[in-house]
Order: structure tokens, then C-alpha cells, then sequence
């Protein structure tokens, strides 16, 4: 405990030393310094005059809003079924490929080094890069609609998937996997009764938990063309027909309320 | 012997006459057929209603393979002064919403904790959770934008509302299971509620706090390389535009740039994560 003493030779009690202390001040400042050109970096880029009038835009922006213009609701059944498609296609064709990226990636099942790091190369890629870019991407290739909004959500879904597969696969008890091979199978045979019944529940909440996030992810992507309820909230804005994308947030709100509820009660059920 | 045999239930006795079959993952057979039946059901009726324009899609091939092939010879030069605004804008952003956020979640968090704070103060705070978790940060972000104007400002209260749900809510769960001995003794000492809060609560919960805020750090780039399509600024609109604009080589460049940077941050952030635990 670093004791310091006065000129009188009593002893203070202090929490840090002084070099301990003097550290923490500069590492304070450099933050704080750090923050404050960040600041002035995005203020320099701001236009303050329409800072200013935000309480009033947000005013009329409410006020436009209510009341919503509830027959709209009748539109929109397609888009939100789109939506679904979008999400839970998107999350089976995504696991799907995740699953054997995940076996290559886990270092308990990969075949090799190399390829593990190809396949690490895969999750990241495939997690760093936001749904909505890979829609954006795909848009551009396939043309805009549900399809590219399918095939974004599973690319992103490979990463999400792949990543906590693959931990769960290595964190598994060797103990079955010994015991199955000691009678002699095969690699295959080792995953199929050792490893796969191991990771079964892990991975089945795990796809569930990302089953949720992509139906939050698909209300979206429909802003950058790629089907879904984002076309209508896309057009609605454009036209500022604001009583309308009241009535989509709603919707929105209320689907990612009950997709939520399905998810924790199944992954409640699993684990 | 035989009592053995009698004691197996029917799966044990199919296995000892060579008829072994593994346990299923759905005990109850009526719930795993009547799913498989449901997702075939789902399926069938899922892929009807996807519309596939098979000719848009052969035509879109040529360009698939230019993009791959712009991945290979990606261009940083021609457009460098677009890509470092847009990288500017975006870490800047990035680093500002992570810190007011974080600290406006702390409050939050707090009063979202069930054992630490009254009933009312509980639901509002949770309110402010459901709400911020719940939309997307594009769709907050088309609001702000339209109340803040264009431009990173936007962005930025975008990024810190987002944060503020995401930690808050893991705040609050963390200080609702957390040793409440501790807490106690403090209070046993006659400690006021701040000191209770600073020498009680704030050491169990700090180093998942600091943890949680790095990873939040990481997120928050993420999100601001697409908040910039709907005009929060960041590196989001570059790349819109380079889309737009059919310069593949120019998107392929801000792709690689932006994984590089997410594997920095992921990768230093787990250092620090490491660090504090």
C-alpha cells in the first residue's frame, strides 16, 4: 500500500502511488483531449443552424406523424410477410453455410491450420460488414428484391453463426469424443455421435437468437432496395407521407416485439 | 440378470438386440414432427411468394465478376480526399457517441436494475431501453436527420441513443445479479447512496463496464459505415455513392478499409477486455 510520510515523519494513507497517480492524470487528459477534437472535428462538419432548430423540426415532425393514417395498415400485410421471408430464409441459408465454416474454424475439429484461418478470415469478413452493405452490394448484382435481400441477411448471418458455433464447439467435453473413438470411428463418425449432440442446443438457440436480430435487420433493407417493409417506409418518407411511416414504425415495433418473445421463449426452452 | 433386463426401458433393450438409435434433439415426437412439418408447410409457402427475375440476375453476373475482380485491384488514390473525409467522419463519430452514450447509460442502467431503484424510475428507464433497442439505428438515424439536418451531428445522436439501450440494459443486468454482501457492508458502515454507489457497486461492475463500452466502441463503427446511406454522414455515403457510381474498384477499397479497422478494434478491444478482467 503506498504509504507516503509528512515532514513530521506521520504516516498518510494514499490509494495510488505518485507515479500511479500521475499516469492516470495523463491518461485522463489524453482521453478527454482526444474527445474534445473529435468534437470539434464533427462540429466544424455541422450545420449549427439547423442544430438550433431541431425542437421545432421535431415539433412539426410529431405533429405530421399523428394521427397515423391507420388504413394504410391494409398495404402493408405483403411487405411484412416479405419482411419474414426475408429474415427467416436469410437465417436458414445463412446457417447453413455457417455450419461447416464453424467445424473448420474450431481448433478441437479443424483439419488443418490453414484452412482454420481461411475459414476465421470468412467469419470476420462476413461480421464486419454490415447487412445493409451487403444488400447495397447484392443490389447492384442481382437487381432489387427479396432475393438480395435473402442472400444479404445470410452473409451476415455466416459470421454471427460461425463465430459462436465455433466457440461452442471448442469448448465441448472431450470425454465423449474420446470415448468414441476409442471404438474405433472414423473422423466423421467422431463428429456425427461425439461432437454434434454436444453442440446441438447451443447451436439451435444460437440460430434462433440471430433469427431475431435479422428480422430487426430485414425492416431495413428495404431502404437501399432490397424488398421487405424498408421499399414502403423508403417510399413513404420520399413522399413525406409521415402519417404512413407512423404506421410502419408501428408495425415495425410490434413485429420485432413478438419475434423477440418467440426467440427468448425458445432459446428458454433449450437451455 | 434378468432383472437388469427388465429394469431397460424399451430403447435399451432395442439397442442390446442391435437396433441402436441415438436420442432425438425434440423429446416429444408430436413437437418434432409437427415443426418439421411446419417449417416444410412455411418453406413451400416462403419460396412461392419470392419473386426471382432469373434474367435480371444473368445479367447481374457480369457485374458480380468486376466487383470480384475490382477486390483484387482495389483503388485508394482516386478518390483518397472522399475515403480520409469519410474515415474522419466516421472514427470521430464512432469515438464521441461511444463516450456520451456510455455515460448517459450509466444513469439508465442504474435505474433500470430492479434492486437498486424504485418501481417507477424502474419502468421509465426501461422504457427508454425497449425503445432504443428496438428500432434499427438507420431508421433513428432517418429521424434525427431530419430534425438535426445532414451531416455527422445527426449521426452521432444516432450512435449515442443506440449505445444507450445496448448498455444500459447489460448495466442493469449486471448490477441486478451482483454480490449483494458487498453492498451491506458498505451500508452497514452508515454510507450514504453515493458512496454505496462508488464503493459498493461501481468495483463489482467496472471491469464489465469497460469491457462492454470497447465493444460498443466496435459496434458503433460498424453501424456508422451505413447510418451515412440515409445522410447521417461517415464513410457510409462515400461508398453509397462509389456504389452508385459503378466505381467497384473505389467500394472494393472502402470495403477492405473498413474490415481493417473493424479487426483492429475487435482485436485491440479484446486486449483490453483481457486487461480489466
Amino acid at each position: 500500500m503506498p504509504v507516503s510520510t509528512t515532514p513530521q515523519g506521520q504516516p498518510i494513507w494514499r490509494q495510488r502511488t505518485t507515479r500511479a497517480q500521475w499516469l492516470q492524470f495523463l491518461a485522463w487528459l489524453a482521453g478527454v483531449s482526444l474527445f474534445l477534437v473529435c468534437w470539434k472535428v464533427i462540429s466544424d462538419n455541422t450545420m449549427w443552424v439547423f442544430v438550433e432548430d431541431a425542437g421545432r423540426q421535431g415539433a412539426d415532425l410529431i405533429s405530421r406523424m399523428t394521427p397515423p393514417e391507420w388504413g394504410y395498415a391494409n398495404v402493408l400485410w405483403k411487405p411484412m410477410w416479405d419482411t419474414i421471408n426475408i429474415a427467416t430464409l436469410g437465417t436458414a441459408l445463412g446457417i447453413m453455410m455457417a455450419f461447416p465454416v464453424a467445424f473448420l474454424a474450431a481448433r478441437n475439429t479443424t483439419p488443418h491450420p490453414l484452412i482454420r484461418s481461411a475459414a476465421l478470415v470468412v467469419i470476420v469478413s462476413s461480421r464486419s460488414i454490415n447487412s445493409l452493405i451487403w444488400a447495397m452490394l447484392l443490389v447492384t448484382i442481382l437487381g432489387p428484391g427479396v432475393l438480395a435481400g435473402i442472400i444479404a441477411i445470410a452473409l451476415r448471418s455466416i459470421g454471427f453463426v460461425g463465430k459462436l458455433l465455433y466457440e461452442a464447439i471448442e469448448e465441448i467435453h472431450p470425454t465423449p469424443v474420446e470415448a468414441i473413438s476409442a471404438t474405433g470411428a472414423s473422423r466423421l463418425q467422431v463428429m456425427n455421435y461425439g461432437v454434434l449432440p454436444q453442440v446441438m442446443p447451443a447451436f439451435a438457440g444460437i440460430s434462433v437468437y440471430r433469427w431475431d436480430i435479422n428480422i430487426r435487420e430485414s425492416t431495413v433493407l428495404g431502404l437501399v432496395g432490397a424488398g421487405g417493409i424498408g421499399l414502403q417506409l423508403n417510399a413513404s418518407i420520399n413522399s413525406l407521407a409521415w402519417d404512413q411511416v407512423s404506421v410502419i414504425f408501428l408495425m415495425i415495433f410490434a413485429t420485432v416485439l413478438v419475434s423477440e418473445w418467440i426467440s427468448a421463449r425458445v432459446r428458454h426452452a433449450i437451455i | 440378470m434378468s432383472e437388469q433386463v427388465e429394469a431397460q426401458t424399451a430403447r435399451q433393450q432395442a439397442a442390446l438386440r442391435g437396433q441402436w438409435r441415438r436420442l432425438p434433439l425434440i423429446e416429444s415426437p408430436r413437437l418434432r414432427w409437427g415443426l418439421a412439418i411446419g417449417a416444410v408447410v412455411y418453406l413451400i409457402l416462403a419460396l412461392a411468394s419470392v419473386e426471382v427475375d432469373w434474367q435480371r440476375v444473368t445479367e447481374g453476373a457480369g457485374r458480380a465478376v468486376n466487383f470480384l475482380g475490382a477486390f483484387m485491384r482495389p483503388d485508394f488514390v482516386s478518390r483518397y480526399d472522399d475515403i480520409v473525409a469519410g474515415l474522419l467522419e466516421s472514427l470521430t463519430m464512432t469515438l464521441t457517441s461511444t463516450v456520451i452514450g456510455v455515460l448517459l447509460a450509466i444513469p439508465v442502467g442504474l435505474g433500470a436494475a430492479r434492486n437498486i431503484s424504485p418501481l417507477p424510475i424502474y419502468f421509465f428507464c426501461r422504457a427508454i431501453i425497449a425503445v432504443s433497442r428496438t428500432f434499427q439505428e438507420i431508421i433513428i438515424a432517418i429521424l434525427f436527420v431530419v430534425m438535426f439536418g445532414f451531416g455527422p451531428f445527426a449521426g452521432m445522436i444516432t450512435l449515442a441513443f443506440a449505445t444507450i439501450g445496448f448498455m444500459a440494459k447489460l448495466l442493469a443486468e449486471d448490477v441486478e445479479d451482483l454480490d449483494w454482501r458487498q453492498v451491506e457492508a458498505v451500508r452497514a458502515t452508515g454510507a450514504s447512496w453515493w458512496q454505496i454507489m462508488n464503493y459498493s457497486i461501481q468495483p463489482q461492475v467496472m471491469p464489465r463496464l469497460i469491457g462492454l463500452s470497447m465493444y460498443r466502441l466496435d459496434i458503433n463503427f460498424r453501424e456508422s459505415s451505413v447510418i451515412g446511406i440515409v445522410g447521417a454522414g461517415g464513410i457510409g455515403a462515400t461508398l453509397n455513392t462509389s456504389l452508385s457510381r459503378y466505381e467497384y474498384d473505389t467500394s472494393a477499397a472502402i470495403l477492405l478499409i473498413i474490415i481493417a479497422i473493424v479487426l483492429l478494434c475487435e482485436y485491440s478491444s479484446s486486449h483490453v477486455r483481457r486487461w480489466t478482467q
